[in-house]
């Protein structure tokens, strides 16, 4: 672009919308009201509407849930990668651990399934943080490191020992009572977290957290323990994944080694760089596009994660800010050439 | 005495998967999460040529170790350079190449029966009253000559010396006309090579499986934060550390317990001291 006219540049204008400057006038008019709600309006109700559209396919109805399931642990990565600075590769260390803990309250202790979802996002994020705390006091590569290797060696000790029902996995989970109940509660779960999580990282503490990201000695300087603050990191993304990985367990009845695959590691680190790191509503965008990719690409076995991580090295190296970064300037703003 | 025999040729297995990821790291500071990939690929094309191609053993080999060190080169020139020094990037972008070769491996070639190299020298030795093979044999005294010829390189050759100043210093290095970007590329080469030649002297011993990637991967890294990161000598004696726990827990308590050595070795390093064996001048840099 620049190359080719070079006496010219693209010159970026905010749309005027009077929110920006001052509060009362966007409730004053319809048009500007609508230009803000629009985009979160047509998210939520395009996710709570999708089942109702997917009715004849009860196989994509089933995609969904999966969608759902993968977007959790996306915004979960979204939020630890680009608000607390920690990459986890290991997004399927709180899915396994998540559907483990869940099929082991409901299939030994005898809980229902309202009970073991809830108590398994809380005592799986609980798990996953302790797992995960020797390498929080660490900067650098080590969390993600660490991160990679539970879920590789979770799989191989299951076996290994023969623990929790060994390669067969724990069966005989009670079910969701229909499909709707599964899809809602899911959906309604994903855009709680979601509009929670954007809350959150513009509070005092996402401030924190954000400190704690790109100046962890100023952080520490003014009295804050930086440790405790990347735990509270962790454990929120991993209780997001522990309440996917529950759901999972429910919905297919069944825990075992194959909630601990690459895929779930893989997918949400995709779904985050090609919807936009650090947006939050970005990994939701991505999973939106990506999961059906995978499932159309079921039939090819592997290749499907080697297709995810051509885009994402694509993405993450030649257009690293992704589609809801972009998509958001284009609506936020005007964009002209302008002769220098 | 078949434990420290056993000891000594596991700790040299790990050493050798281990040089590559800490050469790359010391001197580029990029955690190179494709190691174990490169390591997979090298035993793959390796047997594509001998068996597709009808290649002799020899030219084979040195073929594939000039290939992946060619791919690793290109990798860094052509991808990971646009992205130095984003460490979340790296990190991403690295392992999704390492993915990429992997899983298009698991998809493409490698499926339907067992690959296999074959062994550069049959037959074995006893080795007071105990019975190793040759390859075994060779993996040591390889691997004791790879680490010789790298200390060579690095402190006697301008290459190497350019390599270490990079590694030490990158902005000083940098005024005394050293591109440090081409070092890097030198520097991933170099590392794709070893993890080739690791793949070439240890595969004999076992078949050519994907999974080994993954292995190899967190070997190498449990090996170099054991020893600290970047640091060669220390990578060294993590070898010695993990390799004869391993075979220790696998003597006394059965060989389930081997997978988990390397994740407690990991952790217990991270918590008593989180700059490794040998890593002291980074300890303030990294320990916040």
């Amino acid at each position: 672009m620049a190359k080719a006219h070079e006496s010219r540049r693209k010159e970026r204008l905010d749309r005027g919308v009077k929110v920006r400057s001052d509060g009362v006038y966007a409730i004053a008019s319809w048009r500007e009201m609508a230009f803000l709600l629009g985009p979160r309006l047509l998210l939520i109700v395009g996710l709570l509407v999708m089942p109702l559209l997917l009715w004849p396919v009860p196989y994509w109805q089933k995609v969904l849930t999966i969608i759902c399931i993968y977007s959790l642990l996306a915004i979960g990565f979204d939020f630890l990668a680009h608000y607390v600075g920690l990459v986890s590769l290991g997004g399927a260390l709180f899915i396994g651990v998540g559907a483990y803990i869940a099929a082991l309250l409901n299939t030994e202790m005898g809980l229902p399934l309202w009970a073991t979802i809830p108590l398994a996002t809380v005592l799986g994020g609980g798990v996953c943080t302790v797992l995960l705390w020797p390498c929080l006091p660490l900067r650098g590569v080590y969390f993600a490191i660490v991160s990679l290797m539970f879920p590789l060696l979770a799989a191989r000790l299951i076996e290994a020992f023969d623990i929790f029902g060994g390669t067969d996995g724990i069966m005989g989970l009670d079910g969701f009572p229909n499909s709707w109940s599964e899809m809602y509660v899911l959906i309604i779960c994903l855009l709680l977290a979601l509009f929670a999580l954007r809350r959150l990282v513009n509070e005092d503490v996402g401030l924190v957290f954000r400190g704690v990201k790109d100046n962890d000695q100023a952080v520490k300087a003014s009295g804050i323990n930086i440790t405790t603050y990347k735990a509270l990191g962790v454990f929120i993304a991993s209780s997001l994944g522990c309440l996917g990985g529950a759901c999972l367990a429910h919905i297919y009845m069944w825990a075992g080694i194959s909630q601990f695959a690459l895929d779930f590691s893989i997918i949400p680190i995709a779904a985050t760089v090609v919807g936009g790191g650090g947006t939050l509503a970005g990994p939701v965008i991505g999973c939106l596009i990506l999961v059906p990719i995978s499932e159309l690409l079921r039939d090819f076995g592997t290749l499907r994660i080697a297709v995810y991580a051509l885009i994402l090295m694509a993405f993450i190296v030649f257009k690293s800010e992704g589609l809801m970064s972009y998509g958001a300037r284009k609506y936020n703003q005007f964009e002209h050439w302008v002769e220098i | 005495m078949d434990i420290l025999i056993y000891g000594v040729i596991n700790s040299a297995n790990l050493a050798l998967m281990a040089l590559g990821f800490t050469l790359v790291y010391g001197v580029s500071r990029l955690p190179n999460f494709a190691h174990g990939a490169l390591y997979v690929l090298a035993g793959y094309i390796c047997w594509l040529l001998l068996n597709r191609l009808g290649l002799p053993y020899v030219l084979a080999g040195a073929l594939a170790l000039a290939l992946v060190a060619g791919v690793g080169g290109a990798m860094y020139q052509f991808i990971l350079v646009r992205i130095r020094g984003m460490a979340i990037s790296e990190i991403i972008a690295s392992y999704a190449i390492g993915l990429a070769i992997l899983e298009g491996l698991r998809w493409g070639g490698l499926k339907g029966g067992t690959f296999t190299l074959p062994s550069f020298l049959e037959g074995s030795v006893d080795i007071a009253g105990v019975s190793v093979d040759f390859q075994r044999i060779l993996v040591v005294a390889l691997g004791a000559v790879l680490v010789g010829l790298l200390y060579f390189f690095v402190n006697h050759t301008r290459l190497g010396l350019a390599l270490k100043g990079m590694a030490q210093d990158e902005r000083a290095a940098l005024t005394l006309g050293i591109d440090s970007d081409r070092m890097a590329v030198v520097s991933m080469a170099l590392g794709s090579l070893s993890a080739a030649i690791a793949a070439l002297i240890l595969l004999p011993l076992g078949s050519i499986v994907v999974e080994a990637g993954y292995h190899v991967l967190i070997m190498a890294v449990a090996v170099c934060i054991v020893g600290g990161l970047g640091s060669w000598t220390g990578a060294l004696l993590a070898a010695f550390v993990i390799g004869f726990a391993q075979i220790l827990t696998t003597a006394y308590l059965g060989a389930h317990f081997q997978v988990v050595v390397a994740l407690l070795a990991i952790i217990l390093t991270l918590i008593l001291r989180p700059s490794g064996l040998f890593g002291k001048q980074k300890e303030l840099e990294e320990r916040v």
